[in-house]
């Protein structure tokens, strides 16, 4: 049944009039926190869901802020011995009309190399970068340390 | 390919990498949590936070909490040490019944003085603990617990480090109670203890 799959979404695609002009412009971004940090020698997190309102996938290719020189996509996986691994992720696509949340023990965005302590209170900007050369800035709310969801 | 067929073998890849990584690993794994929960016991020289040399006798006659991380860790160790510390909040005086204890399993980065500024900051209560690389060993063959170092390059100092991500729970005689897996949320933590609490009297 695979072909007709790809037949129909094929016909759906050449039927869908008109185009549908999409692409970072599309991403909204909402529920964005952090966690304050003690210092600047540790890595902090932020998270946030990024949510698709075109009709096309978008791709995450980078991430920029001044509070930090690395800010990247990171990924927690618990395998079923309940042990918990971290890996970067180079990109992240978003498909058409749906979100990606970034949250605690999942997905999340490290922020390596700290210029700056996190302080609770503040707000830090941060600028995602989609591969259509599109960009959206988050303003992201710190929060306290033991943080374990957004602010209301 | 079309765009799906691509998601499809995608999906297959993935689905393919896990299952050769699960294969990897259950071929090192100690034990699976399951089975080797009758034998997993509190058997630790680790030095605390506060300077001072502890091992589980120092423990008895409360509820202990014991889970693993290191302080580079940027999203697992908050979010538990962060549940912890509002289950404590939440217990209100019972809280005195309980003693949270977080042991970091990078001997390489992770002093007492490096706990004594991170820990705290999450709960008063927590006591973090650090050891050497042979008292981290050790402790974890009791816990019957899992940790590696893993390479990466985007992580500080070039490493991270992969740990189980459990709550060992032990109650006031030493004695394995249960574990609470990663990202069990407070409340259930806390209804629980209180019930075990006001069980034990």
């Amino acid at each position: 049944m695979r072909f007709s799959a790809t037949t129909a979404l094929a016909l759906a695609l050449l039927t869908a009039a008109p185009p549908v002009l999409a692409g970072g412009e599309d991403v909204v971004a909402r529920d964005a926190w952090s966690r304050a940090s003690i210092g600047t020698s540790r890595p902090g997190a932020a998270y946030m869901t990024l949510q698709n309102n075109g009709g096309e996938p978008v791709v995450v290719t980078g991430l920029r802020t001044d509070l930090a020189m690395m800010p990247m996509i990171h990924a927690t996986a618990t395998d079923e011995h309940g042990v918990s691994r971290m890996t970067h992720m180079e990109e992240l696509e978003i498909p058409a009309g749906e979100a990606v949340a970034l949250a605690p023990g999942g997905l999340h965005l490290m922020l390596m190399d700290l210029q700056r302590p996190m302080v609770e209170g503040e707000i830090f900007s941060l600028t995602v970068d989609f591969s259509d050369g599109e960009k959206i800035s988050v303003e992201v709310p710190i929060l306290g340390i033991a943080a374990r969801v957004p602010a209301d | 390919m079309t765009r799906l067929q691509k998601g499809l073998w995608a999906a297959v890849a993935v689905a393919a990498l896990a299952a050769a990584g699960l294969a990897a690993y259950g071929s090192r794994a100690p034990n699976g949590t399951a089975s080797a929960a009758p034998s997993v016991k509190a058997d630790f020289e680790l030095t605390g936070h506060d300077g001072v040399m502890r091992t589980e006798d120092d423990f008895k006659g409360k509820w202990t909490l014991v889970f693993f991380g290191f302080t580079n860790c940027p999203d697992v160790c908050p979010t538990t040490l962060a549940e912890i510390a509002q289950t404590l909040d939440d217990l209100g005086p019972k809280a005195e019944a309980v003693q949270p204890l977080f042991i970091s399993v990078d001997s390489d980065r992770d002093r007492p003085g490096d706990l004594a500024e991170y820990v705290p900051q999450f709960h008063p209560s927590i006591l973090g603990l650090a050891g050497t690389p042979e008292q981290i060993k050790d402790a974890a063959a009791s816990f019957k617990i899992f940790y590696e170092r893993v390479p990466e390059d985007t992580a500080p100092d070039g490493y991270t480090m992969g740990h189980t991500s459990q709550v060992f729970l032990f109650d006031p005689d030493g004695g394995f109670v249960r574990l609470y897996g990663y990202g069990t949320p407070a409340p259930e933590i806390t209804a629980d203890l209180r019930a075990r609490i006001d069980a034990h009297g």
